[in-house]
């Protein structure tokens, strides 16, 4: 699924530069106390793009999408939303915004329906538009046969539709989504992720976080890796692979107590080594002479993986393996 | 302030221009955006999934009392002696009374219990303001139905005071919209203070206040049982001054002190407004 995901990516990385910029940030920063959340951080986003923000947790993903949607204010730096500044001018910004955010908080209250038409008002909406968009976006959510149910009666999955369905009510020239499959199953993901490049077909720009790669790898034209508040590296997945990783890896067992003593042995094979408690990474371009240099030197590991690389090598690469709370 | 890059021949923003303008010039800015009424059809759409037991609990309670005190009691206490010093019943004099703690109660649990729900396990209002309102949008929402659920509450049980014969004046159904005041100021307080509140616990305090509040603020007897020091404690606290102002209008008799009971009601809802848009904002818009 990788190799599939990089292929393509070529023909879909980044947007025209004609296209206006829509998100600007230049040295965004939010201190809470002394510890700052978003370090000074330089972006911009144009029109139609889907732009990932990558990072473990605690990396200020999630400070970043609240100071675009104006639910917190910055310490310091420059934002530009649509030639608004969110600080000053919430409403207005937030009347072309949708959100999406890590957590749903969907009216309980509500039925699934009324969430749609009851969220438009806040838009200051007509129900003459309101009427026939939610019942044109529950058919978008597939959740047309659950318009009259209560909310607490839906599955996570199907919770997560009604969420991303809501964000769309105001027809949003940007959505910004906080880990939107987070705690789903895969085939919820899925429909999910079709739902999403089908929006930006349409030509809303996408801003997600997430930390599953593969997500990151589906959906974002440009991503921007981000650690501690700062940006650690900036472009598409294609190209991000390519400057921070090889284009293979080869995965070697040898045991857990033996990994760390043969890797000695494997020294020179490929670009770069890594030795985790559980196995060996080789980083190569060849990944098959990679592992033929490792047979010709009598290793005999308990099993060999050559795989391409992925999104998820370069992640690791940048904000290192040590388990973050 | 705010480059216009977004305004490209293909992507234009058209009212962008004339959307700053108008933020700049209200008066609230970023905190207000003229659309309360959503709040508040949210609000009506939501009763028909609300606990219609516990609503009707709040109405009933100071009937109760009425019939029991007013009725059980005021068989052995009588006449007493009236805002105008004209002897009335025992339950022509609590009833105005009650009828401020009822709006009171109504106010109060709308403003405390359900505002506490909706911001610390609902995330409503945090839904709310990732849209196009504002805090004060949600404030004066929330305020609203929180006065609408008063005045129904006074409207019940100025309707019951007419079935049980204690009402004299047409003065008296001024008690309902100056019930809707009291309202106003409870609601407009309470949801500000339970801003503060994030525990159970601290909900808890919220009764240990009004209770006393309640069977303290010259609602079962005249002020002037109490020592001067207390006397003057009771007059700070907001509910003698209901209690003061719909005995006054229940009788059509008013004094130099109605003004000033009408002004504490104002204040407190001016204060309690300002309150609850602040911490809203500094709570969802940090």
């Amino acid at each position: 699924m990788h190799n599939e995901a990089i292929l393509p990516s070529g023909t879909r990385s980044g947007s025209p530069p004609s296209r206006p910029i829509v998100i600007a940030a230049e040295n965004l920063t939010k201190k809470y106390g002394d510890l700052a959340a978003v370090n000074g951080i330089s972006f911009s986003v144009p029109a139609g793009q889907s732009f990932g923000l990558l990072g473990p947790n605690g990396a200020g993903k999630s400070t970043a999408m609240k100071m675009i949607g104006g639910v917190t204010r910055r310490t310091s730096g420059r934002l530009d939303i649509m030639g608004l500044d969110p600080d000053t001018h919430g409403p207005e910004v937030r009347a072309h915004l949708g959100v999406v955010p890590q957590q749903d908080n969907l009216d309980e209250e509500l039925r699934v329906r009324d969430n749609l038409l009851v969220y438009g008002r806040y838009f200051g909406l007509p129900m003459s538009y309101l009427k026939p968009k939610a019942d044109e976006l529950l058919e978008f959510a597939q959740l047309t046969d659950k318009a009259k149910s209560k909310v607490d009666a839906l599955s996570g999955g199907m919770k997560r539709r009604l969420t991303i369905a809501r964000s769309l009510i105001n027809e949003p020239r940007i959505l910004l989504l906080d880990e939107p499959t987070t705690g789903l199953d895969p085939q919820a993901r899925h429909i999910l992720w079709d739902r999403l490049f089908r929006l930006k077909e349409q030509g809303v720009t996408l801003v997600l976080t997430t930390h599953y790669m593969d997500e990151a790898e589906q959906l974002c034209d440009r991503l921007i890796v981000v650690d501690k508040g700062r940006i650690m590296a900036e472009g598409s997945p294609a190209r991000l692979i390519r400057e921070h990783s090889t284009r293979e890896v080869v995965e070697l067992r040898f045991g857990s107590e033996r990994n760390t003593t043969i890797a000695a042995e494997l020294d020179g094979i490929g670009e770069r080594l890594e030795v985790l408690p559980d196995r060996v990474l080789i980083y190569a371009d060849d990944g098959e002479s990679a592992l033929e240099q490792v047979a010709s030197r009598g290793l005999r590991p308990l099993t060999s993986l050559v795989r391409r690389s992925s999104l998820e090598d370069v992640f690791l690469r940048l904000t290192g393996r040590s388990l973050v709370d | 302030m705010s480059a216009r890059t977004a305004s490209g021949p293909a992507d234009p923003v058209p009212t962008a221009g004339a959307e700053t303008e108008a933020a700049r010039n209200r008066t609230f800015g970023p905190l207000y955006s003229r659309n309360a009424r959503a709040v508040i059809a949210r609000g009506l759409m939501a009763t028909r999934s609300t606990n219609w037991l516990v609503m009707l609990s709040g109405f009933f309670e100071p009937v109760l009392f009425l019939v029991s005190m007013g009725v059980g009691l005021g068989a052995i206490v009588g006449t007493v002696e009236g805002p105008d010093g004209t002897p009335i019943s025992y339950a022509a004099y609590i009833a105005p009374a009650l009828l401020a703690v009822s709006a009171m109660n109504g106010a109060v649990y709308d403003s405390t219990w359900n505002v506490f729900f909706k911001m610390n396990f609902a995330k409503l209002y945090q839904g709310m303001l990732y849209t196009s309102l504002g805090p004060l949008d949600v404030a004066l929402g929330e305020i609203f139905l929180a006065l609408l659920r008063g005045m129904l509450y006074a409207t019940g049980f100025t309707a019951v005071m007419g079935v049980m014969g204690l009402i004299t004046t047409p003065w008296a159904l001024l008690m309902v919209p100056a019930s809707v005041l009291i309202a106003f100021g409870f609601a407009s307080l309470g949801m500000g203070i339970t801003s503060f509140l994030k525990t159970f616990q601290q909900m808890d305090w919220i009764n240990f206040i009004l209770l006393p509040m309640f069977l303290f603020s010259a609602t079962f007897y005249p002020l002037s049982v109490y020592p001067v020091p207390v006397q003057w404690f009771i007059q700070a606290m907001p509910l003698w001054h209901g209690v003061e102002l719909l005995r006054q209008i229940s009788v059509g008799v008013f004094t130099a002190a109605t003004p000033l009971h009408i002004a504490y009601y104002l204040v407190m809802t001016a204060a309690g407004m300002l309150l609850t848009t602040l911490r809203l904002r500094s709570l969802f818009l940090k």
